[in-house]
């Protein structure tokens, strides 16, 4: 198991390091559409968590508004490849509620089609994994900024 | 290109075929037989194809033209079409082949080279 890949929920844990394997990705977060995170791999600094964390985040939710101004569904997976690097952003829905999922990936060792593919069996991994019954915890303004400590702090292991 | 797909089904043994983007692994186009899972077989053989380019340029061989790979019940043949692009990336169309492990190889390996010459 990479060293590289930390899960706050360890649910999330065994799916995305078969993940990590299986699709060759370089980075990946497992978060909830809010921005809060379930599981890294592949990060070295916290700020860039933040940071990756909040910008997908935020294209889930535009893109979310997008499609109900156009009257469809939320939108599945986004992909967007430059000449080196892809990244691939997909929402599901689980028992812990909808989970987002943003990989990063470099064209010289994965592709698009490797990527949704193994996302596939990882969507399919965390709805299994996933506390049955379970009320996805709201993370109250007041507390948000010790719940985001904690989770930085177990997701880089601190 | 269903046409150039067509005439690779009609061989005996062949139990699909696809046009899949070498750089993504997605499919262009697919005739395949019920059960044979495209997307993965396309991204797979996209992923190989892609390891398989740089071990012949280490190697000194050049570019591969054609690789069959025999398993207990089937095989996968493959065809590289279209250009290498300026920036290293794989590029182009690869023509899939998943066929019966009896198949008549040399005819399917004449089907697939047409298709290649037709789809770039």
């Amino acid at each position: 198991m990479s060293s590289q890949t930390r899960a706050v929920e360890n649910w999330t844990l065994q799916p995305l390091t078969d993940f990590v394997r299986e699709a060759s990705v370089r980075l990946v977060l497992v978060l909830t559409p809010s921005g809060q995170v379930l599981a890294q791999s592949g990060f070295s600094r916290a700020v860039d968590v933040m940071s990756a964390a909040a910008l997908a985040a935020a294209i889930v939710a535009s893109t979310g508004e997008l499609a109900r101004q156009l009257r469809q569904q939320p939108f599945g997976a986004l992909s967007h490849q430059g000449p080196k690097t892809g990244f691939f952003l997909a929402t599901f829905a689980t028992d812990r509620g909808t989970l987002c999922v943003l990989a990063v990936y470099d064209l010289d060792v994965s592709s698009l089609g490797l990527v949704q593919l193994f996302y596939e069996q990882l969507a399919a991994d965390l709805k299994a994994a996933s506390p049955k019954g379970a009320v996805p915890k709201q993370v109250l303004a007041a507390d948000f900024e010790r719940e985001l400590t904690d989770s930085l702090n177990t997701l880089f292991g601190r | 290109m269903s046409k150039a797909l067509d005439m690779i089904t009609r061989v005996r043994g062949v139990r699909g075929a696809m046009l899949v983007t070498a750089d993504d692994g997605l499919v262009v186009a697919e005739q395949l037989m019920e059960g044979i899972k495209g997307g993965a077989v396309a991204a797979l053989a996209a992923s190989l194809a892609g390891r398989l380019r740089r071990a012949m340029e280490a190697a000194g061989t050049g570019g591969s033209v054609f690789w069959h790979l025999q398993a207990e019940q089937g095989a996968l043949l493959v065809v590289p079409a279209g250009n290498v692009p300026a920036n290293g990336a794989a590029g182009g169309i690869l023509v899939v082949a998943v066929a019966e492990p009896d198949v008549n190889i040399g005819l399917v390996r004449l089907e697939l080279l047409r298709a290649a010459e037709a789809a770039v």
